[in-house]
């Protein structure tokens, strides 16, 4: 299956991967919106991970052997099996954090969404052909590929 | 600014931020490599210190929300015509420094740019023009020594015996910039592009990294004087070999690679302790003489077994035919030539804007002095110097050029937006930086990507161009100037350029 992977060598460490990903899972699709009217923000599902000269920009791997699936209590973690990719449904999740203590690559984040606590991660953009972060990246450091 | 040199006061630009679009990504900050834009977090602002802004855009331009505008500093001195406002800030700079203002990039001055003073004639009614969409169109280009006769034959063998050419798909090549001047993947692109398009780039004369010699036979492999990298494999290396003599940005003076630019990898390549200048000698010192820069043209060429031809490479200057007539006569087989305009990665400003001649006469004279000795045909002129565009291009081999090189359109096509601060080692666009953390901003997947699509598309305009001449291949046109005609210039300018005034 295709997923994202960084390319370390030439991410620049630019952050347009991150606003991306935030405007594209906000309701208006806008940066600008996103950022200044969205209450609660929701936040990036790539993160960027920057000590110089080291950058690269990390998020769900989709694991085939999924540890957060493995850790998830309530089923708010899933494989979808039609298209491989790990699924989070927000509306099941109890924030316990359990996903994020199992996940290796530290690619789920936890955020506060009308008052309760949730898990957010990587969904490879669902309604769009290639990734948020994918499209907007100006170095190719995000490619969306199906490596086997 | 508490702690301000009052005289460092002066800055040029000002980053202007829309703080109701500024979302806080701090992408502007990571970008900026001179340090002209910071996050206070106790305010949860973005602040710009715009002292440290040189105005290279690469903030604005990757910021989300189009927040940023780079804006000229409106503080202002009186407005003085003899004393502008940088040669009021160069003097209080040397004034707090002592030392000689070094720049980058070619020379910005408005002197008169001859290539806008000159047209292009165009087929009307009695001589047909040609549609190059419809109708074969050739652009190939042999650079080298042509021989004086032909000897057919009586067969299908060509029995003269030909000097080693140059095929180049293009008269366009990529001039001389050495790696150190810009970083290994701004080389990688180049060569690339040169090898996908058929043509060649020039390693300048910083030597060849081992890893780069793939790209072999589209490489001009350049000996300068301080000689670095030379050695017989990088010699035979290449496909030509070029004898730098001089630089169109700093005639009569060396190459500069300042030591913050020399790391692992370039020390290697150029045979250099780590962090020291890489400062080339102003002459060679091996060469005092014509008959000097014979022995070397010589030296070379049996060290690479005739097999390749050698380019000498000169700065344009008020002697340049005399100069050129004396190194076809050396035995070089190319000559190509520096207009001051072209661009550098580290010159004495004072030398970058004030040394040297116009490409355009300096062609049009070099050609007009080896035709009228009969010795034309024993090298090929390559014209440099600040091409902007396939019009620049088209009108240097009209005014006799068989091909031209270019090196600051080259880099803009991988990002350069020409702020003039290679000398710096800090390019934010990640060019002429060997940081490690900069120099991935060029993704040489990308960057070769633009210079084949930029060098097609002047391609295609060259043959558009030819086109509508009635001329179906470009070796016609070279030095063919009465095709050209000048417009706005004076007599003398136009008999410099031998070519006459539109209208007549």
């Amino acid at each position: 299956m295709k997923i994202v992977y960084p390319r370390e060598e030439w991410c620049i460490a630019c952050y347009l991967c991150e606003v991306a990903c935030i405007a594209e899972h906000s309701k208006y699709k806008d940066p600008l919106k996103a950022y200044l009217l969205e209450n609660p923000r929701t936040p990036s599902r790539t993160n960027v991970e920057y000590k110089t000269p080291v950058a690269l920009s990390v998020m769900c791997r989709h694991c085939a052997e999924a540890e957060c699936v493995e850790a998830c209590k309530n089923g708010t973690l899933t494989r979808n099996e039609n298209t491989g990719r790990i699924e989070l449904n927000q509306e099941k999740c109890l924030g316990c954090w359990m996903c994020i203590m199992a996940c290796p690559y530290g690619a789920i984040t936890p955020f506060k969404k009308n008052g309760g606590a949730v898990a957010s991660k990587c969904d490879l953009c669902p309604e769009r052909d290639v990734p948020a972060c994918v499209a907007v990246c100006p170095n190719r450091a995000l490619v969306f590929e199906d490596r086997g | 600014m508490l702690y301000k040199n009052p005289y460092n006061h002066y800055f040029d630009f000002i980053v202007q931020r829309d703080l109701d679009k500024c979302i806080r990504c701090k992408g502007c900050v990571t970008q900026c490599s001179y340090g002209a834009n910071y996050y206070d977090e106790h305010r949860d602002l973005i602040y710009s210190l715009d002292y440290n802004c040189i105005g290279c855009m690469r903030c604005s331009t990757f910021c989300p929300t189009d927040c940023i505008r780079i804006v000229r500093n409106p503080d202002t001195f009186r407005p003085n015509a003899n004393w502008r406002d940088n040669f009021i800030k160069d003097l209080y700079k040397q004034a707090g420094s002592g030392g000689i203002i070094v720049t980058g990039m070619g020379n910005d001055k408005p002197s008169r740019i001859y290539w806008d003073h000159m047209v292009i004639d165009a087929c009307q009614v009695t001589n047909p023009s040609i549609d190059p969409l419809r109708e074969p169109m050739e652009l190939k280009t042999f650079l080298g020594r042509k021989p004086d006769l032909l000897d057919a034959g009586d067969g299908y063998e060509l029995k003269t015996k030909l000097a080693p050419q140059l095929i180049l798909e293009m008269p366009i090549m990529f001039s001389a910039m050495s790696y150190g001047s810009i970083n290994y993947n701004v080389c990688e692109s180049v060569a690339m592009a040169a090898t996908e398009l058929g043509t060649y780039w020039n390693t300048g004369e910083g030597g060849l990294p081992k890893s780069l010699y793939q790209y072999g036979r589209r490489t001009i492999v350049q000996c300068a004087s301080g000689r670095f990298g030379v050695s017989p494999e990088y010699l035979n290396a290449g496909a030509a070999i070029e004898i730098k003599i001089g630089q169109g940005a700093k005639p009569g003076i060396g190459g500069h690679l300042p030591g913050e630019k020399v790391l692992e990898g370039i020390s290697e390549t150029r045979m250099i302790p780590v962090g020291t200048d890489a400062i080339s000698p102003a002459p060679h010192h091996d060469i005092y003489s014509i008959e000097d820069l014979k022995q070397l043209i010589y030296a070379l060429k049996e060290a690479t077994r005739y097999e390749k031809p050698v380019s000498v490479k000169i700065a344009a200057v008020h002697n340049s035919a005399a100069i050129a007539s004396g190194i076809a006569r050396a035995g070089a087989d190319i000559i190509a030539i520096d207009g001051f305009r072209g661009g550098t990665g580290a010159a004495p400003k004072i030398i970058r804007d004030n040394v040297g001649i116009p490409i355009e006469v300096a062609i049009a004279s070099v050609d007009e002095r080896l035709r009228q000795e009969g010795i034309r045909n024993q090298v090929s002129l390559v014209a440099a110097g600040g091409f902007r565009n396939s019009g620049d291009v088209i009108k240097a081999i009209a005014l006799g050029a068989d091909a031209v090189y270019i090196a600051t359109s080259a880099l803009m096509a991988v990002g350069c937006t020409l702020c003039q601060q290679c000398h710096r080692g800090r390019c934010a666009w990640g060019i002429t930086t060997n940081d490690p953390d900069l120099a991935k901003r060029v993704n040489p997947e990308i960057g070769a990507e633009r210079l084949v699509n930029l060098i097609r598309a002047w391609s295609n305009e060259i043959k558009e161009m030819l086109g509508l001449m009635g001329i179906n291949s470009i070796e016609s046109l070279k030095g063919n100037r009465d095709r050209l005609r000048g417009i706005g210039l004076t007599e003398s300018e136009l008999r410099a350029l031998g070519i006459q005034q539109a209208g007549l």
